[in-house]
């Protein structure tokens, strides 16, 4: 690979023949120099290695493209025909190898979304899916950033507890082991987000203390602990482990057990990057709330995270994309979050074939939450650092 | 206050006098030791009402705790052992240094492989051929956006799809693709090959050692001594030399198509070929990402100044460039190799029988959970702490390189 851009993209060689230009404004640059056909030239013909490299590529990636169009649309079969038992998917198993079977989706989109909620208490489950995404929206637009969004997610949360659990307001009880698809990924990262954050600032100030030795050792371990060990160990540990350490005859619904690991694990590394935040606010600023006579907490909660929480804001959500797909773990532990209910949409022998089909739509819908939010984060990131160097 | 001669004044002025801790909240030092002892107190007694109830959950479903039971023989029956390993002989221990022995495969092939792609791709992302630069672009952007799993299940499914032994397709002579995972040709290892082995090793501790030599002539002189046809010599024509006087032996074990299974040669696991794919691909895309940021973290004067030297673009990019954003990439280079050997453990949900999955077996067997998890932790907490010394060392030792 020789020819490397460096940061940005010089669209005019230096040298470009600069003599050839006539020297009146009208004038219009020569082909050669601007528009299109030099863009081409530059960007895609720069030299004899860059050429050889857009015409193989280019050659494969028409190949694919329009091998995936074959697949993906005009050999596809959308639905398939009601039959005596069951849906009859002999369509589909002619197009097998040749087109998509979506079909699968439209029959099963509702299982993969909702799991196990009864079927006819789904709406419940949707109108969960939509409050979560509220209430992304509202935490991400930076009007709203103060105090009573803190009221707005209790309230949320809330709200959201009673649809899925029921049991109150003439809903419908439903236990928690019928819960299942996008719904259980959506409460596993957003609570995870919500009790793990509290707990890293805690921990990030406890690593950070100077004064308390024995506390700082502990958040050391902790968080040194947990980062040395996969997230499933952690899993497992809540699965198989948890049970033992409760008194005889207590029993923690093995959802909440899998939430409590998620939080151990997302707060252990939420305490990393909040004392990344910690550490990159300047000297002075502790110093000068200490010259002020503020108390340890008052100096923390009205000077330092105000400032510190606000630098790691990009970071912290590219953590929270993290724990947004490790959430698929739970799969291994046998709980129905998304990815486990495609899973099982498949396992049925009549669908057993189509599992490219049913992963690329879970792939589509984890992307559309991740990518959104990493677009955000980079966002705020360009802005915030524009309002540095101001 | 020793016996030095110090003026009082002088000393006071220095350093504040010590104060004795008074037992009052309003003394700093005192309320510091109050709250230590409180969180210490607090998570003391839950640990120790842990322990009680475990203790007597245990003791109710008669489990004997200790490891003990890693000296029963396991009964697992396992696909891919490095090792010698019968169900009905070998021990639980055993079963768990195989489980062990094929995550370091997984973890060392997968960091390998995932820093070639990811240089690569980082480089592309970079390059001024923008089909390349879009595509590399594409290739970080969707799959850092998909959850590992998910694509590990994908690449499974696309495995498991793979034509079936009657027809597998051969990529090379004696390799050959199929549900099944892939067939090589293994050679067999004789003395020579060994002896051929240890003669490249010797040819390897010489080649450094001309090196330095090199290095240091250099220095003194300007001048660099040649040090590719010693390389040459030591590292190929000297093993060569061992093997053909011990009567060149080569003889290749050929996979041979059967009805149903191959006969001979090497196979390479559906299992483990769908969970190496799937780590690499995706670890691959956090890699190009680092490597990009730490080619641009480069200074454009550093190009430049290489480019009025008279260097090739190629030369400048290994020789100025590289070396100069490696010290920028170790870092989260080393937390990405951390990342992959932890996801490894991802195996257990496509079947391959890493430490993780034996683990998981032996504690449903045995009722171990205790100690089950805790060598788990116990084998990734070492894993994971000698690749940070390893990359830490290494860190340190290109960090000297700079004036």
């Amino acid at each position: 690979m020789s020819e490397l851009a460096t940061t940005n993209i010089d669209p005019v060689p230096a040298t470009a023949g600069n003599a050839a230009i006539p020297n009146t404004s009208r004038a219009r640059p020569p082909a050669t120099v601007h528009g299109p056909v030099a863009w081409v030239k530059t960007n895609l013909f720069g030299s004899w290695l860059s050429s050889l490299a857009t015409i193989v590529f280019g050659i494969l990636l028409i190949r694919w493209a329009i091998g995936f169009f074959d697949w993906a649309i005009l050999h596809a079969v959308w639905s398939v025909p009601e039959g005596a038992n069951g849906p009859d998917v002999s369509a589909c198993r002619d197009a097998k190898g040749v087109g998509a079977c979506w079909a699968v989706i439209g029959e099963k989109y509702r299982f993969i979304l909702f799991g196990r909620f009864p079927y006819d208490l789904q709406w419940r489950t949707a109108l969960v899916i939509v409050l979560f995404i509220a209430l992304y929206a509202v935490s991400a637009w930076r009007r709203f950033w103060r105090k009573e969004l803190l009221l707005v997610w209790v309230a949320t949360l809330v709200v959201i507890g009673v649809l899925m659990w029921g049991g109150i307001l003439g809903l419908e009880f439903v236990p928690q082991d019928q819960w299942g698809g996008l719904p259980l990924t959506l409460i596993l990262a957003t609570f995870g987000l919500a009790f793990a954050f509290p707990l890293s600032v805690l921990v990030a100030l406890g690593r950070r203390s100077t004064k308390l030795p024995a506390v700082k050792a502990l958040c050391v371990l902790y968080v040194e602990l947990i980062r040395g060990v996969p997230l499933i160990t952690l899993l497992f540990m809540a699965s198989v482990m948890f049970p033992l350490f409760l008194p005889e005859g207590v029993n923690i619904d093995k959802l909440l057990r899998a939430q409590v690991a998620i939080i151990l694990f997302a707060g252990a590394y939420l305490a990393e990057v909040v004392r990344g935040g910690l550490q990159s606010l300047p000297k002075g600023q502790y110093e000068a709330a200490d010259a002020l006579g503020l108390s340890y907490w008052k100096k923390t909660g009205f000077i330092v995270l105000p400032q510190a929480l606000r630098l790691v804001i990009p970071p912290l959500v590219n953590t929270f994309i993290g724990f947004f797909k490790d959430t698929s773990l739970v799969l291994i532990i046998g709980l129905f979050d998304l990815l486990s209910a495609g899973k099982i949409a498949i396992s049925e022998p009549a669908w057993a074939a189509y599992s490219t089909e049913v992963y690329l739509v879970l792939a589509a819908i984890y992307f559309v939450f991740c990518y959104t939010m990493a677009r955000y984060s980079r966002g705020l990131e360009r802005e915030f650092s524009r309002a540095r160097n101001r | 206050m020793s016996g030095a001669v110090v003026d009082p004044r002088l000393h006071a002025a220095r350093a504040a006098p010590k104060r004795r801790m008074r037992l009052s909240w309003s003394d700093p030092k005192f309320r510091a030791i109050v709250w230590q002892v409180l969180v210490v107190g607090i998570l003391a007694a839950i640990v120790a009402y842990l322990v009680h109830n475990t203790n007597k959950n245990l003791a109710a479903r008669h489990i004997a705790t200790g490891f003990a039971f890693l000296a029963r023989t396991a009964g697992i029956p396992i696909g891919e052992h490095a090792i010698e390993y019968d169900p009905a002989t070998s021990t639980y221990g055993d079963a768990l240094i195989i489980g062990i022995i094929n995550t370091l495969k997984v973890a060392i092939v997968g960091v390998v492989l995932t820093t070639i792609w990811g240089t690569l791709l980082g480089i592309a992302r970079l390059s001024k051929n923008w089909l390349l630069s879009r595509a590399a672009y594409l290739y970080v952007e969707i799959l850092r956006d998909i959850p590992l799993l998910l694509q590990l299940l994908f690449w499974y499914g696309l495995v498991q799809t793979l034509p079936s032994v009657r027809d597998a397709f051969a990529v090379l002579p004696g390799v050959f693709f199929s549900n099944r995972g892939i067939k090589v040709p293994l050679f067999d290892w004789e003395p020579a090959h060994s002896w051929a082995l240890a003669a490249f090793l010797v040819g390897l501790i010489g080649v450094i050692a001309w090196s330095s030599v090199a290095s240091k002539r250099q220095a003194e002189t300007g001048v660099r001594p040649k040090t590719w046809p010693v390389a040459l010599g030591l590292l190929v024509a000297f093993p060569l030399f061992v093997w053909a006087v011990l009567g060149a032996p080569f003889q290749l074990d050929m996979p041979i198509k059967g009805g149903f299974n191959f006969r001979g040669g090497g196979t390479i696991s559906p299992e483990y070929c769908a969970l190496t794919l799937g780590l690499v691909v995706y670890t691959a895309a956090y890699i190009a990402e680092i490597v990009r940021s730490g080619i641009q973290a480069v200074p454009q004067g550093q190009w430049e100044a290489a480019g009025a030297l008279g260097l090739r673009p190629g030369a400048v990019l290994r020789q100025i460039v590289l070396p100069q954003a490696l010290r920028v990439v170790i870092p989260p280079m080393t937390s990405q190799f951390l990342n992959l050997t932890k996801n490894s453990s991802l195996a257990v949900a496509i079947g391959y029988q890493d430490v993780v999955s034996i683990d998981q077996t032996t504690l449903n067997q045995t009722g171990q959970a205790i100690e089950g998890i805790a060598l788990l932790m116990a084998v990734f907490l070492v894993i994971s702490l000698s690749i940070s010394l390893f990359m830490n060392w290494y860190n340190a030792r290109i960090a000297l390189v700079e004036r």
